[in-house]
This record gives structure tokens, C-alpha cells and sequence, in this order.
């Protein structure tokens, strides 16, 4: 019997129990389409955090005292700008070396007061982050070494405290003390939750006193290129290690972010869709089910087929193609379904959704080798009825 | 296409003359059938059936039911194979085939007719006579050619869409009919051929069978029906497994 006698026939048979082939086909729709939709989710999560994590700048490592890691007790630091100036003799270009100081702090105009991040930083900051200006100036060596008391505003406080009105020259008031806007920075949004458009830069000299302690959070340090990072890393902590012994400092660089967040959200995304895989194991549970149904139900038909020629193989193949014709019209179905549901989650949420041809060509794979895997028991069941038997039966 | 070659053989085997003596339809030795019920308990349906049926004869197997007679028209139909016994079919040995060819031989060889029709429901006449070229890999348009002509043949030309729902239970049995012809058998088995329809409609259908005898196909009908198995002109009756009467 030719292939597409077979698939002609296979459907026909289908046509004839529309309602029953639809049902045993939704359960492999919301298979495929839960895995397309999930894996969408999981790797559009995944692009959305690297393609933060890269926005910060190029060639980035981030030192700060204690162990970083998840567990890790939070640890009061100790370094001071003595030691960023130590950090910059170690790596030799001081440009290249820039500083955090951070405290949250309400900043005022008139009546208007906006909570924001105030980081002190100084003028090497521009040379280590991505962080383009939108109006004004960067900081000066001068703004940090004379205390001056200057900011330049995330464009979100700088929308919310001055709205369409250029803030360049204008006062904002930080715990009671006065300071004139220098700059605004582009909108650039956030990293790890935070938001980089709500922060306030000021000279880490300034933030100290602002403070109370002369203390800094960390110390980032700008490679020359991917190649330099982890020699870079390594001199830096073994520098630190050095000054302070029996104290740990880590450093960490983009790469090793990259790589755990996207170990853990790959982990994810295969977690989703070995969730949603079970669905469609279920569905094909199902198709297995109604195939032994259509067996039992066809038994005179399968012996008369017999009794005219049709050999074990032909029946064996009629069933088959019957099974992976539902699993891959399913499968089908529940691409497009899934394709459209990732979009409108994307269109309509917050949550970011990419489909990746990967998971359609597997989920099309998977649903069409569910309806061998799932038709090969009814199928043989078919093909091994005794044709008196089967012509007997009423 | 491998089938239509090694199908060759047995058609060839069967012209009569081709090889001197013609060869029979059907050639019985000893054949026994024995069946082991649900219980363990061994059934022997056919103690030992030796039978010739050549080609072209018009025979009926009769006998009460539990006879045998069902059991043997299985085994000549090549649906079941023998316990024990030599059963050639158009001159092949079928214990030397293995399942496919078995399915090959009874495509080619035989036409069954059955007492319930076994046709296909939501299926039109057409493509229920069409069904066995399927499976001899012959191609659409051909098969739709020889199975009108077959439905011609049993005067049902005007009938080629309907379905069997659309027919009376005549009618389908002749669909039936030009089904089993489509294929060009040697053989017709006809079980009960008439055993469903009214004396009219059972009476076209014999009158059929008589003239698709008379072309040439032998005809092989099992009944119980004494009026029916008159009209053959070779009456083999089966009692508890064996032929009793071979007349």
C-alpha cells in the first residue's frame, strides 16, 4: 500500500470522529503550546538579564569585601579611599579604577521630593561604566577633591523633580544640604532591580561627609579587554588579600554573572519545559487511549481489510499514521497557538517572551515521535488480530 | 513493484493447460484444525479433510452449523492456516508462506463474499470495490476504472457514490460482490451469501454467482440453506469435522 493511500485513509478515519480526533488532539495542543510559551518566557527572561548585565559597560570587575554568593553574610566594609588609590597603583592606569559609595536618600525641589539612590562616585566613572550624559558634565577630579557639592541626576529624578524644565544650575536639597546639578544622565534602566534612572551621583568625597563615615562600598575596575579580566581580577584580590591579611575580597566580573545567571535561568527554562513535556506525555497517553478505542472499534474493519490482502504491515502502518497525524496536527496547532500566546504575553505583560526556533522544531519533533511512541502499541495490537476473529465479531 | 511480480506465480501456475494438467483451485489433504478454548479445553474443528476443487466448478460445503463447514471455508480462504494437513491453494502450498504472502494470495486468488456484507460504512461503493486493488498497490485513477466496471458487471453502474446505509441489504450484497470480482480471482467464497436477504434479493444474488460461474471463476458457497446448496452443482457435506458426503 502507498504512503499516501495510508494517509488518505488515516484521514478519513479521523474526519469520521471529528469531536473524538479534536479532544485527543487538545491534549498534545496544550502540550506543544505550554512548551513553546515556556521556553519563550524562560529564554526572553534570560536575554532580558544579560542584555542588562552587558549594559552596564564593557570589561567590568566589581570588588568589594567579603564572599559574594547567595548564603553569604553581608559584610561591613572596611575599605576606605586610601585603598582605591592602592587598587589604582595595582593596576597601573588610575583612570581605569572608579568608586561606590551608596546611601538612599530623599532628594528635594521646593515641595516636590523624590526618594532616590545616592551614589558617590568620581571622575573616573564614565571611563569604567556605560553611563552616556543626556545634558551637562561628568564629575571633575576638582568636584572630588574640593568637596564640591554637585549631582548629576538619573533622568528619572530629574523628570520627577523638574519635569520639562532643564535642571543644569538648578538646586536640589539632600538631607538638608544644598547641592547644584551638573548633568543628567541618559535613561538606560535597570540592573538586577535597580533602577540606574533613579540614582543620584555626586563626588564620593561629598557622599562621605554626607554620610558620616569614610567608608566606600566597592571598587569597580575597568579592563582593556576581554582577555585582561581575569588576569586583572586575579592581581587585584591577591593585591587586597595582601594589604588585609585574613580578610576576603571578591571581584567579580560580567562573565562570571552571565555565566551563573544563565546557568540558573537555563536551569529554569529546562525546569518549564520538562513541566510542560509532562502535559504533553499525558496527551500522548491519551492518543494512546483513543487508539486502542479505534482499534477495538474497528476490529471487523481491520479483519475485512485482512481477508482482502491488506497484510500485518499495511494495518500496522494505517494506525500509525493515524496516531502521529493527531499528535502532529496537535503539534501544529499548539506551535501556532504557542507562537501567538508568547507574543500577546510579550504585547500585553511586562514578562519578556522570545521563541526560539529550537523549541518549535523539538516541540514538533517530540509531539510527532509521541504519536509513534504512543501509536505503536494499538497499532501492532491492529495488526496482529486474527482476521476470523475479527470478521466474527459484531 | 515486488508484489505484482511474485504474485505472477500462482496465476501462471493456474492456466489451464499451461503446464499439461490444469492445476485445481483448491487441493485438501488430511487437513485438521484443532482450537484450545478459554478453559484449556481442545476443540478439533476438522478431523482430517482431504478435498479437490478445481478450477471454474460451482461446489457448496453444507452441513449444520458447528459442522466444521465455517473452519474449512476459513482455511481454504487462507484467513486461518491448519493444524496439521497440506493445503494448496491455485497450486501453492500455503504452509510454505509466511503472513504476507498468505495476505498476497487470498488479494489475488480469492474473492470472499460474506453473509453480513462487511462493507465499509460512510465508505461509497466505489471505494468499498476499489479497497482490495489498495492493497495490490495499484494506482487511483486505475482502481477507480476497474472497481465502475466491477460495479457494472452486478448492475449497479447507477449506483457508484451511495453508501451502504444507502442500499438495500441486495444491493450491498452485491457491492460485495463486485468486490470480490475486482481483483480478478480464480476462486469466489461466498459464506451464506444469501443468509441475510429476502428470497428475491437472495435469488439475483444466486443468479449472479451462477453467471460469474459461468465466466469462468469457481464459486465456492457454504450454507446451511438446502434450496441455496441446489443450485450448485457439486454438494460437499461436513459433518463433526469430516466430509461425510461428497456428491
Amino acid at each position: 500500500m502507498r504512503t499516501a493511500e495510508a494517509l488518505r485513509m488515516a484521514v478519513e478515519a479521523l474526519r469520521v470522529n471529528r469531536l473524538r480526533s479534536m479532544l485527543t488532539m487538545l491534549g498534545v495542543i496544550i502540550g506543544v503550546l505550554s512548551v513553546v510559551i515556556l521556553v519563550a518566557i524562560g529564554t526572553g527572561a534570560k536575554n532580558a538579564v544579560e542584555k542588562e548585565i552587558a549594559g552596564l559597560g564593557s570589561n567590568i570587575i566589581l570588588v568589594v569585601p567579603g564572599q559574594v554568593g547567595l548564603g553569604a553574610a553581608p559584610t561591613q566594609s572596611r575599605l576606605d579611599l586610601a585603598d582605591v588609590a592602592y587598587v589604582r597603583r595595582v593596576v597601573g592606569d588610575p583612570s581605569k579604577v572608579t568608586v561606590a559609595v551608596n546611601s538612599g536618600e530623599p532628594v528635594r525641589v521646593g515641595r516636590v521630593e523624590v526618594f532616590a539612590t545616592l551614589t558617590g562616585t568620581d571622575e573616573n566613572m564614565p571611563h569604567v561604566f556605560d553611563r552616556p550624559l543626556r545634558r551637562g558634565r561628568y564629575l571633575t577630579e576638582t568636584d572630588v577633591d574640593t568637596r564640591r557639592r554637585v549631582v548629576i541626576l538619573g533622568s528619572e529624578v530629574a523628570a520627577k523633580l523638574f519635569g520639562d524644565v532643564d535642571p543644569i544650575g538648578r538646586q536640589v536639597t539632600i538631607a538638608g544640604v544644598r547641592f547644584r546639578v551638573i548633568g543628567v544622565y541618559e535613561t538606560v534602566g535597570s540592573t538586577f532591580g535597580v533602577a540606574r534612572d533613579q540614582e543620584v551621583h555626586l563626588p564620593v568625597t561629598t557622599a562621605q561627609r554626607l554620610i558620616g563615615l569614610p567608608r566606600i562600598n566597592g571598587i569597580a575596575v575597568g579592563a582593556s579587554g576581554p582577555d585582561e579580566i581575569e588576569p586583572l581580577r586575579r592581581r587585584v584580590v591577591a593585591a587586597l588579600d595582601a594589604r588585609y591579611p585574613g580578610e576576603t575580597f571578591s571581584a567579580v566580573t560580567q562573565t562570571q554573572l552571565l555565566g551563573t545567571i544563565g546557568t540558573v535561568l537555563g536551569m529554569l527554562t529546562g525546569v518549564l519545559a520538562a513541566i510542560a513535556g509532562i502535559s504533553l506525555l499525558v496527551g500522548g497517553v491519551g492518543v494512546s487511549n483513543i487508539m486502542l478505542v479505534s482499534v477495538r472499534e474497528r476490529t471487523k474493519e481491520i479483519g475485512l481489510r485482512k481477508a482482502l490482502g491488506a497484510r500485518g504491515r499495511d494495518i500496522l502502518g494505517q494506525f500509525l499514521i493515524e496516531a502521529v497525524l493527531l499528535t502532529t496536527i496537535g503539534g501544529v496547532i499548539g506551535i501556532l497557538t504557542g507562537v501567538g500566546g508568547a507574543l500577546l504575553i510579550q504585547a500585553v505583560s511586562p514578562v519578556p517572551a522570545s521563541i526560539t526556533w529550537w523549541s518549535i522544531v523539538l516541540a514538533f519533533g517530540v509531539s510527532a515521535a509521541v504519536g509513534v511512541f504512543f501509536g505503536v502499541a494499538p497499532a501492532r495490537r491492529a495488526a496482529r488480530l486474527d482476521p476470523v476473529v475479527a470478521l466474527r465479531t459484531d | 513493484m515486488s508484489r505484482d511480480e511474485r504474485a505472477g506465480g500462482p496465476a501462471t501456475a493456474a492456466t489451464p493447460g499451461a503446464t499439461g494438467a490444469p492445476v485445481p483451485a483448491f487441493e485438501a489433504i488430511s487437513l485438521t484444525r484443532s482450537y484450545r478454548l478459554d478453559g484449556g479445553v481442545l476443540v478439533d474443528a476438522l478431523r482430517g479433510v482431504s478435498l479437490r476443487i478445481g478450477q471454474g466448478e460451482f461446489a457448496a460445503i453444507v452441513g449444520p452449523s458447528g459442522s466444521g463447514k465455517s473452519t474449512l471455508m476459513h482455511l481454504l480462504g487462507c484467513l486461518d492456516r491448519p493444524t496439521s494437513g497440506t493445503l494448496r491453494v491455485n497450486g501453492v502450498d500455503v504452509a510454505t508462506l509466511d503472513d504476507a504472502g498468505l495476505a498476497d494470495l487470498r488479494n489475488r486468488t480469492i474473492g470472499f463474499v460474506f453473509q453480513s456484507f462487511h462493507l465499509l460504512a460512510r465508505t461509497s461503493a466505489l471505494d468499498n470495490v476499489a479497497l482490495p486493488l489498495v492493497y495490490r498497490g495499484v494506482s487511483r485513477a486505475e482502481r477507480r476504472e476497474r472497481a465502475r466496471a466491477a460495479l457494472e458487471a452486478v448492475g449497479l453502474g447507477h449506483r457508484l457514490t451511495h453508501r451502504p446505509s444507502q442500499m438495500s441489504g441486495g444491493e450491498q450484497q452485491r457491492v460485495a460482490i463486485a468486490r470480490a470480482l475486482v481483483g480478478d480471482p480464480r476462486v469466489l467464497l461466498a459464506d451464506e451469501p444469501t443468509g441475510n436477504l429476502d428470497t428475491r434479493n437472495g435469488e439475483e444474488v444466486m443468479g449472479l454467482l451462477e453467471r460469474l460461474n459461468a465466466g469462468g471463476v469457481a464459486v465456492v458457497l457454504v450454507t446451511h440453506d438446502a434450496e441455496v446448496a441446489a443450485r450448485a452443482r457439486r454438494q460437499i457435506r461436513v459433518r463433526d469435522g469430516r466430509i461425510e458426503r461428497d456428491t
